[in-house]
């Protein structure tokens, strides 16, 4: 990276820029070095800084006006909804906002495991955006307790008790949760001051993990490193902004149709009942985006391995970049990786699928294999598959696929050579 | 020829900011406006008050929109004395005979003009109101006489709905 | 492009596929159409303040909407019931006040500011008088029930004779759109039941309607803005997205490589 020597042209600058540098972080974020082959799925990084600003700015809002109270949440949401100027629309946009959020924060991590961009040398972007990932759930759920509906309530009843399946300890650290001997207003209360924190350790992390992008700098589609950044790169601005604010845009669309033509289609009509610890709704099932754990969850018979098997689903991903022993990035040179991909991501939307129905019969049935296929395709597909597969032959350099995308790689290796 | 294409250039990143600026423009109003008083508030803009138990002499204070209203039943010495003041000794210049306009009768907002504190009744060098927060002087008819606050204090709009009731608003 | 395309309405078909699959029940609601959907969908006005009629001398003897004031019925984007129609229809109801400053709680006349008076004082109220069924609080039932205005609509349409299978408790009456059929309220329409003002014909399927859409507008009483600005919003979308399309295009002619 060339920014080291950045000096600020004008002596205001360069004497505010001694004292602190930001003006060399802008520079460096400007000029920061993008592989050019860059795809749209790369633009979902740019669109998921949208989503945490986006939550931010309309949740402080929302907290404006919000009473975190067992007797009054439901109808403060109600008084949002119906007398605070424009509320309504500051609340859908929250509300959908969380869904358009995991829709991004789904897309970029599949496209970080087809890509291969949790590998060598990027395995601390990775894992931080596991921890971020969690922590996304943590705070939509607890989100999604506060309007305190009967979905609100009952979720927040059957989540917090997961952690009773803790051997001894798990009836205590449940009362500990709820602050009571059942979901009640301390939950609530303490749910809300967790709900507004969590996003600004999320937007913490963000910076490290944007941090821990620039160092190697990006994966990209050919999943190789960049030989010669003057050839392979374009500086960040304005190639990938005006590339990044396009995707956004796109997806502000989609974002919009929701918020203004349906907006309640995401959410459950449960959660418009006021939360009532005497009757529990025939069928309780969380948001769309956490549907695959909780297939999970509910297919293993076994309380304690139940939660468990939920929470390794997800945090196997931390240790992905060491299961995955392929030494090839892309799985564009992957032939079978390619297809096992696809298998998982249809494995996924099953899980998901199977999670919004009752848990019996053939759902079951099918929920158990799709979840069996989940760490099959983690603990064994993958190790194996890196000392097996046959992988195809990887171009020398980005520059190569982008000019000719030619299947004739001798005649791009001769032109490299002559080059150099 | 090439000229051509760069101003054409220049005016589609023009009218791409541009466009996209209104768009960033129009989503901060309503993160604005959110904070302004919603239906809810604007719709209790009004009170109803009974004095019929009012004598003489006497100060009712009641709230309205978060804030006292002094409903004072002046005597005749206090109404008196409110009139002969010379405009020229206020430093905020307003007739007692605009100020209440029914001379026995005068609603103010009780905040002193200063810096928003509740003054004291019967108190200070002009026997009406004394503001204990920095020493503003207010007279018979709420006028300010002495002190830092700059203006007498406000009169709202009122009205008698029948003898006994003052609508406030 | 054409991939991220795909992607988004492949992604947008099985969430809204996976959504609908959340509604319990299965049956084919009745039909009306209802002029509120769509890109433009906008309340009928007349049909809103029949509904309110139809709520106010039918429903509202069991039934509150707390979460709704006497002024919100002049509110534009509602029935508009002029101001001073809607002060009229507040001052009509009798409101607790207090307490005074004698300590007492007293009644007086509605005002605009007042919330829909409720007919019991609580829910413990509402269940003793109702044989232990709670009636619900109106003011979001549309946006609480899986089905939404087809189901009430529906449902105030669906009471019939139980089949000869099913045998019902005394207060329970028979409904082929209710959850489980089974259903406390009895059929609260009739032909004729109310006198509308505008010489409507006030048949069951006319006050359905109307009161659905009633309910409709107390779900969501910004609706009307909500579809206008959301025209707007994606009107101007499209238009930005247009031209950032070709100043990216613009800007990436400098570099030979495709986006």
């Amino acid at each position: 990276m060339s920014d080291h020597d950045y000096r600020p042209k004008s002596k205001v600058g360069q004497w505010f820029n001694d004292r602190l540098p930001l003006l060399t972080l802008a520079n460096h974020l400007t000029d920061y070095p993008t592989p050019k082959n860059l795809n749209y799925w790369w633009t979902f990084g740019g669109i998921l800084t949208f989503c945490l600003i986006t939550q931010i700015v309309t949740g402080l809002t929302l907290a404006m006006h919000y009473i975190a109270h067992a007797d009054m949440a439901f109808e403060s949401v109600e008084h949002i909804m119906r007398d605070v100027n424009y509320g309504w629309l500051i609340r859908y946009i929250h509300a959908n906002g969380a869904s358009m959020f995991f829709l991004a924060v789904y897309i970029h991590i599949f496209r970080s495991l087809f890509y291969g961009s949790y590998k060598a040398p990027r395995e601390i972007i990775w894992i931080i955006g596991i921890i971020i990932y969690l922590l996304m759930m943590a705070a939509a759920f607890m989100g999604y307790v506060l309007p305190w509906g009967q979905m609100s309530f009952w979720g927040a009843t059957v989540i917090t008790n997961l952690f009773s399946a803790i051997p001894l300890v798990g009836e205590g650290i449940v009362t500990w949760l709820w602050g009571g001997y059942s979901v009640d207003n301390p939950t609530l209360t303490r749910f809300f001051t967790l709900h507004y924190l969590i996003p600004f350790l999320i937007l913490g992390l963000v910076v490290l993990h944007i941090w821990a992008l620039h160092v190697p700098g990006n994966n990209n589609p050919v999943g190789i490193d960049i030989k010669k950044p003057s050839k392979d790169t374009v500086p960040f601005h304005p190639y990938i902004v005006i590339k990044d604010g396009f995707a956004l845009l796109m997806f502000m669309i989609v974002f919009a149709f929701f918020v203004f033509y349906a907006p309640n289609i995401l959410g459950h009509a449960d959660n418009y009942i006021e939360a009532n610890p005497m009757v529990t709704p025939a069928h309780i099932v969380p948001e769309w985006y956490l549907l695959p754990f909780y297939a999970i969850l509910r297919s293993v018979p076994d309380k304690l391995l139940g939660v468990v098997a939920m929470l390794s689903a997800i945090l196997i991903l931390a240790v992905l970049p060491w299961l995955d022993t392929s030494k090839i990035r892309s799985a564009v040179f992957r032939p079978l990786y390619k297809q096992f991909y696809w298998i998982l991501v249809a494995d996924v939307l099953i899980l998901g699928y199977v999670g919004a129905m009752p848990a019996e019969g053939l759902y079951l049935l099918i929920a158990r294999v799709a979840t069996a296929y989940y760490f099959l395709h983690f603990l064994v597909i993958l190790p194996v598959l890196g000392f097996k597969e046959k992988t195809l032959p990887v171009p020398l350099s980005i520059t190569e696929p982008v000019l000719g995308g030619s299947p004739n790689l001798a005649a791009a290796r001769n032109k490299e050579s002559k080059i150099e | 020829m090439s000229e051509k294409k760069t101003k054409r250039r220049d005016f589609l990143f023009t009218a791409t900011t541009a466009v996209g600026a209104v768009g960033a423009a129009a989503v901060v109003w309503p993160m604005i406006d959110q904070m302004n008083p919603d239906a809810s508030v604007k719709a209790l803009a009004s009170t109803e008050v009974d004095v019929s138990s009012l004598t003489p002499g006497n100060t009712l204070t009641v709230l309205w929109r978060g804030k006292p209203v002094f409903i004072r039943r002046r005597t005749q010495e206090e109404i008196d004395e409110a009139r002969k003041v010379k405009m020229e000794d206020l430093i905020h210049p307003e007739k007692d005979e605009d100020r209440a306009k029914n001379p026995e009768w005068l609603v103010m907002l009780g905040v002193c003009t200063h810096l928003g504190c509740v003054p004291l009744n019967d108190k200070g060098d002009y026997n009406g109101w004394f503001c204990p927060c920095h020493g503003s002087h207010y007279d018979t008819s709420g006028r300010i006489r002495k002190g830092p606050a700059p203006w007498n204090m406000e009169v709202p709009k009122y009205e008698f709905v029948n003898a006994n009731t003052i609508k406030i608003g | 492009m054409k991939n991220l395309f795909k992607l988004f309405s492949i992604i947008i078909l099985i969430i809204t596929s996976n959504s609908n699959s959340f509604a319990a029940e299965k049956v084919e609601y009745l039909k009306t159409d209802w002029s509120f959907k769509g890109l433009f969908g906008k309340f009928d006005r007349a049909s809103l303040q029949r509904g309110y009629q139809v709520y106010t001398e039918v429903c509202a003897s069991c039934h509150s909407m707390k979460y709704l004031s006497y002024r919100n019925l002049a509110e534009p984007g509602g029935p508009e019931f002029s101001e001073a129609q809607a002060k009229a229809i507040a001052a009509s109801f009798e409101v607790t006040d207090g307490p005074n400053s004698d300590g007492e709680m007293f009644t007086r006349p509605g005002k605009l500011s007042d919330k829909f008076v409720m007919p019991y004082e609580n829910v413990k109220a509402a269940q003793a008088a109702n044989g232990g069924a709670y009636p619900p609080d109106m003011s979001v039932l549309v946006k609480a029930r899986g089905g939404g205005v087809d189901y009430i609509y529906s449902l105030l349409q669906g009471y019939e004779e139980a089949p000869s299978n099913v045998s019902l408790d005394d207060g329970v009456y028979y409904n082929k759109y209710m959850y489980g059929n089974k259903i406390r309220m009895a059929a609260p329409l009739s032909d004729g039941l109310v006198e509308y003002g505008d010489g409507t014909n006030a048949t069951v399927e006319q006050m359905s309607k109307d009161v659905t859409t009633f309910l409709m507008w107390s779900a969501e009483p910004h609706l009307e803005s909500r579809h206008q600005m959301g025209f707007k919003a994606i009107v101007y979308l499209i238009i930005l997205t247009v031209l950032v399309y070709f100043s990216m295009k613009r800007i990436w002619s400098r570099v030979e490589s495709e986006v």
